[in-house]
This record gives structure tokens, C-alpha cells and sequence, in this order.
């Protein structure tokens, strides 16, 4: 039986690129890695286009729209403009742009969708009141040693381990 | 010496393109690495999968030894970077949260990007569900967040100096638990590939 272990790249020379671009990012802009931020800024973008006078109102919103240039106008959503086209260029490279839903085979494409639909809402709400996501939080905040990046990292990891258990239905085929 | 932006030593027309630029490498490496596939993520909480613990605490090591160099070589000044203030309560409940959305959506926000431009339909869904989480929590933000996102603020907090010890003592210790998590993990996986399928092993190119 031959496995395939050259589908993707060696996993430590990509973490030590990743490495090299968050201390890229902090050099330059003084930002880090993110992408939750830029989501909060596109919802913001588009609160302050629909209802201007709710963006100003809403204590949340309010802070980000005093700008002149515009709540989308920021360093984020260009990086995550950016990751959507790396990964379009890496996924063209290797053969893997194509149409598909990634699952454990036991679980339906229906099932897979809904599942998607509400973790995508958790993340939504988990990143505006946790102050960011595995990259902003966690990853650069532990680039630069901050408490916060590690209270994020034992929160997700730790009690996601703790759901991983609970629901394992989802991912492994409990019956081998 | 850095960080450019923050000092103005960068116009704001060429940080942005650098933002697209570093966001490119970033969108990249994820696909490149495999964190595009739902099955990889969800193998670092089973075992079956070592990828996402070898890519993100090589990326986190490599980036804490190397602005702790530069920094002490006088090259960038990391306290004048957007340094993420502590509230430990929000982002403790939040990221348990985000803990639950990541075994129930099987990504996070910067996988789920990387995913749908390669064509991962449940990922364009997940990306629906974070914009609609995310203006839910802005539209109840003010009588159910405000209170509990500003509480128990810390300020500008250094672990190291948290608990005590020195910046290099930490760092130090934290190499040698990283590399212990990676012999844990890739033995936790060398024990799955025994007994997995090959259909399965091929689809996660372990």
C-alpha cells in the first residue's frame, strides 16, 4: 500500500514561512497575521453603507467609522484579500481548485452544510467578544508574548478538545 | 528601525499593498500546508492528523524567536506594534465559543478564506455563518456584549513577565514543550495511519 505523503508541503517548512511573514507583518504595518478583523471590518463596511446613522448609534460600530477613508479601507481586509488569491494561486498549482464539500465520508453533504452554517456563527460571535481568532489572537499574539494569545490558544485548543470528544460523531467513524 | 508603519516611515498606499503581498504567502502556505481540508483540522483533536500542531507552533515559534532577536538587536521596537491588549474573561468565554464552532464547522476564519477560493463549497457556507454571527453580535452588542467584551481588562500584558521568569527563560521552555508536542502528536498519528483506510489516508495526504 503506497501513501500519499507529498500531497501537501512539509508542515514545518510551511510553519517556518508563516513564521517569517507574521514578523514580515509586525516589521511593516506594526499588525499581525489576522482574519477575523478584516470579516469585522467588511460587516462594519457594509452596517455603515446600508444604515449610516445605526453605525454611528451602535457602540460597537461607532469607533471604526469616524475615519474618513472608510471602515474597509484597512490593512486586514487587504491581507485577507491577499489570502484569497494565495490560495487560489497554491490550490491551481497542485491540482486542487475544484468544486467540493470537505466531511468525514459518513457524514451527508446536507449534514456537512448545516454544520458549516452554525460554526461559522460561533466563530462570528466567539471572535468579537474574544478580541480575535486562531491567527490575530492566538498565533500573533504569541508571537509577541502577549497573555492574551495564550489565554486564546488554552480556550480554543483546550476546550475544543473538550467538543472534539463530545462530538466525535462528526469526524471519526466511532464504529472501527 | 521597525515597526515602519506605525512610526510613518511607510506610506499608507505601499503598507497596504504589503498587507495584500503578506497575505498572499499567508493564503498560500494554508493551502499549501493542506488547512484547506476540514479532515486535517479536525485530525489534531482525534490524533489522526499532526499537520495543524506542526504548522502553527513552528509558524509561532519561528515568529516569537525572531522578534525576540530582532527586538533586543534594536532592529523592531514590538512595543509600538498593535500589541493585543489582555481581557482575560471575553476572550477565555469567546474562545471556548470558538472552540465549539471549530469541531461543529470544522474550520477557522483565515482556513475557512483559504477554502473557499479553492473551491470548498461548506467553506463559502462557514464564511456566511461568520458574517451572520458577526452582525448578530454587533446588533445585540449593545444590551448583551458591551459589559462582558470590556471585562476583566488586564492591559498590555507580557507572559513572561506575568509570571515572573525572563523573556529567553520562557521562550526556552516553550521550544522544548513545542517539541515535545510535535513526538506526542506525530506518534499519536503514526498509531491512526495503522488502522485507517487507504481511501482515507489518500484524502488526508497524511
Amino acid at each position: 500500500m503506497k501513501i500519499q505523503r507529498n500531497k501537501y508541503i512539509n508542515s514545518y517548512v510551511a510553519g517556518f514561512f508563516l513564521g517569517l511573514l507574521i514578523i514580515a507583518a509586525y516589521y511593516f504595518a506594526g499588525e499581525g497575521l489576522g482574519s477575523s478583523g478584516g470579516y469585522r471590518d467588511v460587516a462594519i463596511g457594509v452596517i455603515n453603507t446600508v444604515a449610516p446613522e445605526y453605525a454611528h448609534q451602535n457602540a460597537f460600530v461607532a469607533p471604526h467609522v469616524n475615519s474618513d477613508e472608510g471602515p474597509m479601507h484597512t490593512w486586514l481586509v487587504y491581507e485577507l484579500l491577499g489570502v484569497i488569491f494565495g490560495a487560489l494561486i497554491s490550490a491551481a498549482i497542485f491540482g486542487r481548485l475544484k468544486w467540493t464539500i470537505g466531511k468525514a465520508p459518513h457524514i451527508t453533504n446536507k449534514k456537512r452544510l448545516y454544520l458549516a452554517l452554525i460554526g461559522g456563527v460561533l466563530w462570528g460571535i466567539g471572535t468579537q467578544l474574544g478580541r480575535g481568532c486562531t491567527s490575530g489572537l492566538v498565533l500573533s499574539g504569541m508571537a509577541v508574548n502577549s497573555l492574551s494569545g495564550y489565554i486564546g490558544l488554552i480556550a480554543i485548543f483546550g476546550f475544543g478538545f473538550l467538543f472534539a470528544f463530545i462530538f466525535r460523531k462528526l469526524w471519526i467513524n466511532t464504529k472501527n | 528601525m521597525g515597526p515602519l508603519y506605525p512610526q510613518e516611515l511607510l506610506n499608507p498606499e505601499y503598507n497596504l499593498l504589503i498587507g495584500f503581498l503578506i497575505g498572499i504567502g499567508f493564503g498560500f502556505l494554508l493551502e499549501a500546508a493542506g488547512f484547506t481540508n476540514t479532515r486535517k483540522l479536525a485530525g489534531v483533536f482525534y490524533g489522526y492528523d499532526a499537520t495543524v500542531i506542526k504548522v502553527f507552533f513552528t509558524a509561532a515559534m519561528t515568529a516569537l524567536i525572531g522578534l525576540f532577536i530582532l527586538h533586543n538587536m534594536g532592529i523592531i521596537d514590538v512595543t509600538l506594534t498593535f500589541y493585543p491588549k489582555t481581557f482575560w474573561i471575553p476572550t477565555l468565554i469567546g474562545g471556548a465559543i470558538m472552540g465549539l464552532g471549530f469541531i461543529i464547522g470544522g474550520f477557522c476564519p483565515g482556513t475557512s478564506l483559504s477554502a473557499a477560493a479553492s473551491g470548498k463549497i461548506d467553506a463559502w457556507v462557514f464564511i456566511s455563518g461568520v458574517f451572520i454571527g458577526i452582525l448578530g453580535f454587533i446588533f445585540t452588542y449593545d444590551f448583551i456584549w458591551e459589559g462582558l467584551r470590556k471585562a476583566g481588562k488586564m492591559g498590555k500584558i507580557d507572559i513572561a513577565q506575568w509570571i515572573g521568569i525572563k523573556e529567553g527563560l520562557f521562550i526556552f521552555l516553550l521550544t522544548i514543550i513545542t517539541v515535545i508536542s510535535f513526538i506526542v502528536f506525530q506518534k499519536w498519528q503514526d498509531s491512526w495511519t495503522k488502522k485507517m483506510d487507504k481511501s482515507d489516508l489518500d484524502d488526508l495526504g497524511l
